[in-house]
């Protein structure tokens, strides 16, 4: 088994923090484009179009006849066939994390890959394949126990790839709605040390208030993302302290575009979307990217709850979904930003939650308990989209597939 | 030489036997603004993004883009404001004549009643046992509500919204029929959210005061503070909204001129 993460200690002031340094970031097209898998959890490795052999690592043609190279999903599973522990690097990150042990896989799709290993995997072990993203957004083999562990999740050099909230400090920035408080009690559930919960209107009651914050590691906070005050005000605060922001703040009102829209909820649904996010990532990013690699406790991700509509547009909730698309595309700027200094920036995508807002649409809708699982599993794996529930599965399929038919079906 | 009203009253301001007493709260962000059912349109609250302060955005200056609504802190009601008074002449804030902006003001002190009861309904029989006791209420007058509502502020008493809705006291329609056409009233000036009281929507008439009020082309005050520092009879108000193009009211700075009591 693994030794169980230790609580970290608090910080001796005399010491600087470790810079929060990334491995190697020079990465071919087609490497890029395995990290647009490896962020959704799924294991591809290259298939020749003609000879059908697999190949890695990422090349842009068929290294034995030349043919078009597509991405496939492939078994995970693998043999570890030598194992080595690398006790020097010229890499000013690995050179702060080692011993770093790396082993050849013998894969049983087809390739031998070097890879990293999980520290319970040893040398002619059975292991599950996994491909993540490192700590720069790139692609990585990862090879971990066949089957789970305990305390698997706690291996260091597992823990690079991850964002996992264990013995971390976590702010929900929307208490104040279902989903917010079971996603705020799943992070203390996952281990989580502290979650500070925003309420956007401490004067005024919300339902399940009292419960919430009598739970043992919840701390309510005032915050208000339409506020710039209210946010800098509370990195003020939290700023150095804040290990993982989790935005579960949104505002939806059905609406069209030219029909049925009312004006001020769109500049609402923009103001506490789009911009709330903007001003949230400028009071907690900066602070964050200092602390990436900062022990246990290390600052580590920037998660956004946003409806998949903002990938094709919404019929009937127009201003939603281009308030979710502005967010999007402001996540892929902050995922760039923060890519320089390591921390990740994931997006759960959800289709219409079972709230107030949602209350004539058909089922299924995401229930707060599975947005929060989604949550806890983007966090624990590292993963940089994450569809919670079965509406956004299937619109993010068929968007993966063919983005113009999709906003086609989705508008009209 | 005979001296103006106007010399005179600057000599007072000079010596200060006449002080100014500022009635607004402070325009901020976590100031409360009234709260519709959810599925209304809201009133937004007070917003400031910094332009630039003395920094790379504006070297040498310090500035802010401010948005909220017409009826957020302490702000003025046009007739327009209400569908009473949608075809009323001069209805919105641009076109009020200005002389309406400074008026006196008799204040009719409720504190006592809305500590005992947060939902205390002004009634006529309340104001014709007021007038016996004060005096009669004077024409073109602010009516002043004293309910020290505004020492509330910054805590969930304030809006006191409950589950069956906001609890705070106001005029029934009686009442207000009775100030307006009695006693020919320049509009009502409270310390609460709204002109009307917490739970008027279940009156009848409903929302009598700002129904009854704008209807007639009457105005109203609200969010004040410090009404109890003012004198029953004898204060002067100044209130003037901003000239917003066809606005149905406006945030602004109120204050009042009092004399100043001899020690």
């Amino acid at each position: 088994m693994t030794e169980p993460l230790p609580i970290p200690k608090r910080k001796d002031p005399l010491k600087r923090s470790r810079f929060g340094l990334v491995p190697p970031g020079l990465r071919s097209r087609a490497a890029s484009e395995m990290a647009t898998f490896a962020a959704q959890g799924r294991f591809v490795l290259q298939s020749c179009d003609r000879c059908r052999s697999i190949t890695y690592p990422p090349r842009d043609r068929c290294p034995s006849c030349w043919g078009t190279l597509t991405w496939a999903d492939q078994d995970r599973g693998a043999r570890i066939e030598a194992v080595t522990t690398i006790r020097h690097s010229t890499d000013n990150f690995f050179r702060n994390h080692m011993p770093w042990r790396i082993g050849t896989a013998r894969l049983d799709a087809g390739p031998v890959a070097i890879v990293h290993l999980h520290g319970e995997v040893q040398q002619g072990d059975r292991v599950r394949m996994t491909l993540r993203l490192d700590r720069g957004g790139n692609p990585a083999l990862f090879a971990v126990p066949q089957k789970e562990t305990p305390n698997m999740q706690d291996d260091p050099q597992l823990r690079c790839f991850t964002a996992d909230p264990k013995h971390r400090r976590v702010l929900v920035t929307d208490g104040r709605t279902a989903i917010g408080q079971a996603i705020a009690r799943a992070l203390l559930k996952a281990g989580a040390q502290t979650v500070f919960l925003g309420d956007a209107d401490p004067l005024m009651r919300y339902p399940g208030k009292a419960e919430i914050e009598a739970q043992e590691g919840i701390e309510p906070v005032s915050l208000n993302l339409t506020d710039s005050g209210s946010v800098q005000e509370l990195a003020a605060q939290l700023g150095g302290r804040v290990d993982i922001v989790v935005n579960t703040a949104g505002f939806v009102r059905p609406g069209g575009v030219a029909f049925g829209a009312k004006l001020s909820d769109l500049q609402a649904t923009f103001d506490l979307g789009a911009v709330g996010l903007a001003r949230l990532a400028q009071g907690f990013a900066p602070a964050m990217s200092a602390r990436s690699d900062d022990g246990v406790n290390s600052a580590a991700a920037f998660l956004d709850i946003v409806p998949v509509s903002g990938l094709s547009g919404q019929s009937g909730y127009a201003g939603a979904a281009a308030s979710a698309a502005a967010r999007l595309s402001l996540m892929s700027g902050l995922r760039g930003e923060m890519q320089q200094s390591g921390i990740r920036v994931l997006s759960v995508l959800t289709g219409p939650v079972d709230d107030d807002w949602h209350q004539d649409l058909p089922q299924p809708k995401v229930a707060p308990g599975q947005l929060a699982r989604a949550v806890v599993h983007a966090l624990t794996e590292g993963q940089g989209i994450t569809c919670a529930g079965d509406v956004a599965k299937d619109l993010f399929a068929r968007w993966q597939a063919n983005p113009l038919l999709t906003m086609r079906e989705e508008n009209r | 030489m005979t001296r103006s009203p106007l010399t005179l009253l600057a000599e007072a301001l000079a010596d200060r036997t006449v002080e100014c007493i500022d009635l607004t709260n402070t325009l901020s962000p976590d100031f409360p603004v009234i709260v519709l059912p959810a599925e209304f349109g809201q009133c937004a609250p007070f917003r400031m993004e910094k332009v630039s302060r003395y920094d790379d955005n504006g070297p040498a200056w310090y500035w802010n883009n401010i948005s909220m609504n017409e009826h957020t802190g302490t702000h003025f009601d046009a007739p327009a404001h209400w569908v009473t008074g949608k075809d009323l002449p001069s209805n919105t804030v641009d076109a009020v004549p200005a002389q309406d902006f400074v008026a006196p003001a008799v204040v009719i002190d409720i504190s006592n009643e809305a500590a005992a009861d947060a939902d205390f309904v002004l009634t006529r029989a309340f104001l014709e046992d007021w007038e016996a006791q004060h005096g009669e209420i004077p024409k073109r007058h602010w009516i002043a509500l004293r309910t020290d509502w505004y020492k509330r502020v910054g805590t969930p008493d304030y809006l006191n919204l409950k589950e069956d809705g906001a609890h705070s006291p106001g005029p029934d329609g009686r009442a207000m029929e009775f100030l307006v056409h009695e006693r020919d009233c320049v509009g009502l000036a409270v310390e609460t959210v709204g002109t009307d009281a917490g739970q008027a929507f279940h009156f009848n008439p409903p929302l009598p005061a700002h129904s009854i009020l704008h209807g007639n082309g009457r105005y109203g005050l609200q969010c004040l503070t410090n009404l109890d520092k003012l004198p029953t009879f004898g204060a002067m108000i100044i209130a003037c909204p901003l000239k917003i193009e066809g606005g149905s009211g406006s945030p602004l700075r109120v204050i009042a001129l009092v004399e100043r009591t001899p020690a």
